[in-house]
């Protein structure tokens, strides 16, 4: 479904990713795993036209999307939920989720979409009038995976979903990200919960200094010696 | 002793109750951890005792004096710090300027320059920046950014510190290291007030827990009997 071959992606003069290649399935769940710093959000950016790469390809669905622009991007059915949300602030939550349903093909089924996301995390729901401003750090994680969901994507990047989530709602999305599959979207995981993040995926990269270091099924990966002492403090 | 004292605490937002009549103390020394689910209250708790906000209701103690409706740096200034849940740093400016910002305005008697400077040296080494001083604030990864707000709340040299966070978006390895830095802090004598979902950190740290659930206080304890409380699982920690 998507296929990377060889990027490189400066961040100013400062190389952050090196010669990476990945590939991903329809259907699949694939994660991400490293420190902070090891250029999985700038694969992120890069994958959704934020960035692009001074060389290198990357094909989506047989066509190639480097140097397309974020919104192009969208339109071909990859969306990226950002690390932190970044909802529109004056904008009530229903408003912010019609927001992600703008282009036109999803336009017609918004609410149905609507209902979905609401399905999906509740709270939402009793939040439909407030400004996103007012919501909390959590609140805001949620708004923005509704968000990304109302575009009704074919792959949907999450960038560290988890982050200041409770327990209960961290274990709410990793069932719902099975969901989500089942219903036949792709996933690309970014996650500092490692443990959860392989148990849920089918395969992961690791990344290091920007470059992938290790590539494999995501039980085996759990089962490495350098995983398990460099990202799961064992 | 009692360093913090919160007694009928009110905060209501138009009609909402944001935080109802919550009462609370900590004591000099300790680790309170505070948690519940997200929307609970607990960042407004904070922004209450730190001054962000006035309470609607309820008075606010810090070392005994009434600090309710005080304005934030009057309450830095008596010796109360604090780090945000999504980082507020001077981003064009370098790490050890912002440091320095901490030590520069917090300190209550006058310092010199070269003093404040040595001060702020050593922060960047205790939290772990060392090297980094001259990078742009912005430049860090968000980790790192954590890390400075943590330095230059320490560079006021406060008796209270309010973590807000701290450990959201860190892997196990980091986690286990940021316990480190917490330990690290209490033992020079800073009493700590951590909201935190990563509950490995919460449950190893924490001298006492306090739950918090629609602005109301539901449980407080020590770790294990939160860990084991019914009403927490069911509304926080899930089954």
């Amino acid at each position: 479904m998507l296929e990377v071959n060889k990027i490189n992606t400066f961040h100013g003069k400062i190389r952050a990713l090196w010669d990476i290649s990945l590939t991903i399935a329809e259907k699949e769940i694939v994660s991400f795993v490293g420190g902070n710093g090891a250029g999985k959000t700038t694969m992120l950016y890069t994958i959704s036209g934020i960035l692009h790469p001074t060389s290198g390809t990357m094909e989506f669905l047989g066509k190639r999307i480097d140097g397309m622009s974020p919104h192009q991007i969208v339109k071909m059915g990859i969306c990226f939920v950002q690390e932190g949300g970044k909802p529109f602030p004056d904008m009530t939550v229903q408003e912010n989720l019609e927001m992600g349903a703008y282009i036109r093909e999803t336009w017609r089924n918004k609410e149905e979409m609507l209902e979905h996301v609401y399905n999906t995390f509740p709270l939402l729901k009793q939040r439909v009038g407030q400004l996103a401003r007012t919501l909390s750090g959590g609140e805001r994680q949620m708004l923005a995976m509704g968000r990304g969901l109302m575009s009704r994507p074919r792959l949907c990047m999450f960038d560290e979903p988890s982050y200041g989530l409770a327990p209960l709602l961290v274990k709410i999305f990793f069932v719902s990200i099975k969901t989500l599959r089942e219903q036949g979207m792709t996933i690309l995981l970014v996650e500092q919960n490692v443990r959860q993040a392989l148990e849920i995926s089918d395969r992961a990269y690791v990344l290091e200094n920007g470059r992938v270091v290790l590539e494999g099924r995501s039980g085996q990966l759990l089962q490495n010696d350098h995983v398990k002492k460099a990202y799961l403090g064992l | 002793m009692r360093i913090l004292e919160g007694e009928g605490v009110r905060k209501n937002f138009g009609g909402l109750a944001a935080i109802a009549e919550v009462s609370f103390h900590i004591n000099q020394g300790e680790i309170l951890g505070l948690i519940g689910p997200n929307g609970a209250g607990k960042t407004t708790l904070f922004n209450l005792i730190s001054g962000s906000l006035a309470p609607t209701a309820g008075i606010i103690r810090f070392k005994g004096e009434n600090i309710t409706g005080m304005k934030p740096h009057q309450i830095c200034k008596r010796g109360m710090a604090r780090t945000f849940q999504l980082v507020k740093l001077f981003g064009n400016m370098t790490v050890l300027q912002n440091i320095l910002l901490g030590s520069l305005f917090g300190t209550p008697k006058s310092i010199l320059q070269s003093d404040a400077v040595n001060d702020s040296s050593k922060l960047l080494e205790i939290v772990g920046l060392s090297g980094m001083g001259t990078i742009l604030a912005k430049d860090l990864t968000i980790v790192n950014q954590k890390r400075l707000e943590v330095a230059r709340a320490l560079a006021t040299k406060p008796e209270l510190l309010l973590l807000d966070e701290f450990m959201a978006g860190l892997t196990p390895t980091e986690v286990s290291l940021a316990i480190e830095l917490i330990k690290k802090i209490r033992d020079r004598g800073i009493t700590v007030f951590m909201i935190e979902h990563v509950m490995k950190a919460m449950m190893s740290v924490s001298d006492r827990i306090i739950v918090l659930h629609y602005g109301e206080k539901i449980a407080e304890g020590i770790p294990d009997e939160i860990a084991t409380n019914p009403i927490v699982i069911e509304i926080y920690l899930g089954a």
